[in-house]
């Protein structure tokens, strides 16, 4: 196979740290070409001026032997590179075939476009409607609008960041279904994950980098997934195990909570309820939309219910309010954290105060011990690995990992009694997300009851004791996660969205 | 080809360096100005800035004006700072300016001509409530019914402008002043004066109280959790909510002190320079203070030195009118320069510029 794309020495630095330092690698045509590398390696740098978002400072790039050096995504796309980005940019009020026009140069009359959706949906057996709304859309379904998109521009090369963090099991067989069809038909997909299975499944040829070096290139199929994490973070992984605690007295109970969203977009809650024992941790799996963050509001306090919907032991809860609910022990970590966990133009010590003030004792009759504060963050710096200057950096200012494990550890750090988290390791490296789920672990063992939201089954079935899966807003009974299978698991979500696989 | 690039963290050397870049660059592109207009470019940026001073005919005159000027405006600003910190927009101080001084006035005037030395600290925090409860409406409205409180905040005023016409020709009238509106002079009676503290500086209890309340807003705003959390509501309003802030109580509160700060503003002007209750009461201190309070970046340092530096370019532009006849639009379209680099140049402190090729393939 001749190279499709080829970069070398591509470098970019930003104030304060080189986001790539001289990467050179190729894709060659049709390949499915991963690029590995823990957060803040530099995969998203990279792949950002491959689709020329951001301008290298030096270095060359060639697509089939021609100089490339794309100004602007326009250009980028013009030249046949697509890319399909972790976040969506869709509009949720307009409907799937508007939404499609928006990201075209000319598009075309909205019944040929109409038509032509369908066709290039069936053939990659992506089926959408493009009539449709896309706030109406699970998230599995929105990801389709955006490779649709993609591929109504015939593209040479795909992009694709972290694609799978989203979808069910079912959904990410379809999506791989889809792929392997694009490249026997001579589309390279450069293909960024974190989820190394994934990777030796599908990729035939890897990239990895390391604090924005490439530090190896492998065929991923003849390594270990523990290879390469071990490539990928230079050290040896550290697995956490389950401690085998056994369960304590019942420390938090939700009774038949139904919450009606406040957006029209929202899931409402609908007669939800659970209970959860001392040491042990409870995972909720679901793909994103079906309720997570409406849960989550209900139990850090952002909303309010009827009192006697949650009960703390044997107290009444549902209508206190967030710092009542601190001082009681209840903490919880959201799963956005620029702008719900945290604030972003704020410093990491401030950032602190922003949860911690009640437990940690920061402020003294309302004014702040802001050299408290400060050691605070710093304890949180340490322990738990953030890597920043120091606690006066803006949270903007830390990579997504790094960020996460400051609000992980925040929050931890407080020792709670209850602790309920969204996405802990969302977006996370694999050596920083070992760590969380050890915390968390920990944090059990020593007698909390933990609650963990994700759509990441590996990781629900690595850390909780029980499983449960929220669907439509609908919470099902738990199930004790030893001997659960993944297609049991599957069932319980729901399933995926309109099953099909590629017709090939 | 000039770029900017958004800087992982705010500069601050550039948050300090700035107001003075956008000083010296109001000087030049003015002076270029007040060239083309065939005035000595030299003569008219002294005598906007230094002559008030400094001039040994006029400074005497003027060199009070300059805190009497800027007392009110700087009272006001810190007070609307706080509540644009939480995202919270007071456009109305204003009418609750007005409203301040109408209370305030016709509490102590009630007592008329009583010697007691309690009327003036009563006619203090009668001013205070009345511009609370004028600025209590809005937040009211928010709270209980999702009003913005923008429009309500602004539209007030007009309405406080009516109440001041109908006090100054009827109800408050000076029942000695011959049947010409007004009420009776407050500078004048000794237990409602707001006299010259300290002899040819200008200072009087509004000044003191715009200082007191600098140091107020300091303290509140880097000290306080009140602080912590009305920047949080301004800058996250989602991470305001998770980490327990009260929108409700925020919007109160704030509304609340900037109506209270603006009312006291109110009671020391009209009791102090302007004397008395009269039509044109409201010169526009009100909205001249929301300018103010973001030229000083809503910092209260910040503001003094902006209270300040407005009140300098008022005074310097009357006495360059005056004294060099420079025509008053020329004078506001310097001000207007000033604001224009203040607020254009505060780039610098969150982008840096990069200025180089593009092209690097």
């Amino acid at each position: 196979m001749s190279d499709l794309l080829h970069v070398d020495g591509l470098t970019k630095a930003y104030p304060g740290v080189v986001a790539n330092d001289a990467v050179s690698f190729s894709v060659a045509e049709g390949e499915v070409h991963a690029l590995l590398g823990e957060n803040g390696a530099g995969k998203s740098t990279l792949v950002k001026m491959i689709y020329g978002l951001v301008k290298p400072d030096r270095g060359t790039m060639t697509l089939r032997g021609e100089a490339y050096a794309p100004s602007e995504p326009r250009v980028a796309r013009s030249s046949g590179v697509a890319m399909v980005f972790q976040h969506f940019s869709l509009f949720e009020a307009l409907s799937v075939a508007e939404n499609i026009t928006l990201g075209m140069e000319d598009p075309p009359r909205p019944r040929a476009l109409s038509h032509r959706i369908r066709e290039v949906s069936h053939a990659y057996g992506l089926p959408l409607d493009p009539d449709r709304l896309v706030g109406e859309l699970s998230a599995g379904e929105r990801q389709r609008v955006e490779i649709i998109r993609c591929l109504l521009q015939d593209p040479k090369l795909l992009i694709m960041d972290e694609p799978t963090s989203v979808l069910t099991p079912q959904e990410v067989d379809i999506l791989f279904t889809t792929l392997r069809k694009l490249s026997a038909e001579g589309t390279a997909i450069l293909y960024i994950s974190h989820k190394l299975e994934e990777i030796r499944s599908l990729c035939e040829a890897a990239t990895i980098l390391r604090l924005g070096k490439v530090v190896a290139t492998c065929v991923p199929k003849e390594k270990s997934a523990r290879e390469l994490a071990e490539m990928m973070v230079g050290q040896t992984l550290h697995q956490p195990k389950a401690a085998g605690t056994q369960p304590g007295e019942t420390v938090l109970t939700i009774e038949s909570l139904t919450l009606p969203s406040e957006t029209p977009f929202g899931t409402s809650l609908q007669n939800v309820s659970l209970e959860l024992r001392r040491g042990e941790i409870l995972g909720i799996g679901g793909v994103a939309g079906n309720g997570q963050d409406e849960l989550l509001a209900a139990l850090s306090g952002e909303r309010l219910v009827p009192s006697d919907a949650i009960l703390f032991g044997t107290a009444e809860i549902g209508a206190t309010g967030p710092t009542e609910r601190r001082r009681m022990g209840i903490l919880s970590a959201p799963e956005e954290r620029l702008g719900h966990a945290a604030a972003p133009d704020m410093s990491l010590t401030e950032n602190g105060v922003l949860t911690a003030t009640v437990r940690r004792g920061l402020a003294n009759r309302g004014f702040v011990n802001w050299a408290k504060a400060k050691d605070f963050a710093e304890e949180v710096i340490r322990d738990f690995d953030v890597r920043t200057p120091g606690p006066g950096n803006a949270a903007r200012s830390l990579s997504g990992g790094n960020l996460q494990k400051f609000v992980i550890g925040r929050e931890v750090l407080q020792q709670p009694e209850v602790l309920v988290v969204n996405q802990p390791t969302w977006g996370v490296d694999a050596s920083a997300a070992a760590d969380i789920r050890q915390s968390l672990m920990d944090l059990a063992a020593q007698g909390a009851g933990v609650i963990v939201i994700s759509q990441d089954l590996d990781e629900l079935m690595e850390v909780a004791d029980r499983f449960c899966a929220l669907n439509g807003g609908r919470l099902t009974a738990s199930r004790p996660t030893q001997g659960l299978t993944v297609d049991q698991i599957g069932l319980m979500l729901g399933g995926a969205h309109d099953m099909e696989t590629a017709h090939v | 080809m000039i770029r900017l690039e958004k800087r992982p963290s705010p500069s601050r050397a550039w948050t300090l360096a700035t107001p003075v870049l956008a000083v010296v660059l109001t000087m030049i592109a003015g002076g270029i100005l007040f060239a083309i207009l065939g005035t000595n470019p030299f003569e008219a940026i002294r005598t906007i800035f230094w002559d008030p001073l400094f001039h040994e005919q006029f400074a005497s005159f003027s060199r009070p004006q300059l805190l009497v000027k800027a007392g009110p405006l700087i009272l006001i600003a810190i007070g609307l700072s706080m509540g644009f910190r939480a995202g919270i927009w007071n456009i109305g101080a204003e009418g609750q300016y007005i409203m301040g001084a109408i209370a305030g006035a016709a509490a102590g005037l009630a007592f008329h001509p009583s010697e007691s030395a309690l009327i003036y600290p009563l006619m203090v925090i009668a001013g205070a409530l009345g511009g609370w409860a004028w600025a209590i409406i809005p937040a009211f409205l928010r709270t209980q019914f999702r009003t913005n409180e923008i429009l309500v905040s602004l539209l007030l005023v007009y309405v406080a402008e009516n109440i001041l016409a109908s006090a100054a020709v009827g109800w408050l009238r000076n029942p000695e002043g011959s049947g010409f509106p007004g009420s009776r002079n407050l500078a004048q009676w000794s237990s409602s004066a707001n006299p010259e503290l300290i002899s040819g500086t200008g200072m009087h209890w509004g000044v003191v109280a715009a200082f007191i309340a600098v140091i107020f807003g300091y303290i509140v705003m880097s000290r306080h959790l009140l602080g912590f959390q009305i920047q949080l509501a301004g800058q996250a309003p989602r991470a305001a909510r998770f980490a327990g802030v009260n929108p409700n109580r925020l919007i109160v509160l704030c509304l609340g002190i900037s109506g209270g700060l603006a009312g006291l503003a109110g009671l020391f002007e009209v009791t102090g320079p302007a004397g008395q209750i009269s039509i044109d009461f409201g010169s526009g201190y009100g909205f001249t203070a929301i300018i103010v309070a973001f030229l000083g970046r809503l910092h209260p340092v910040g503001i003094l030195l902006a209270g300040l530096l407005m009140a300098l370019t008022y005074i310097g532009g009357e006495l360059a009118q005056f004294m060099l006849g420079l025509p008053a639009a020329a004078i506001q379209a310097f001000q207007g320069m000033l604001l224009f680099f203040l607020l254009g140049v505060d780039v610098l402190s969150n982008y840096r510029i990069r200025i180089g090729k593009t092209g690097v393939a």
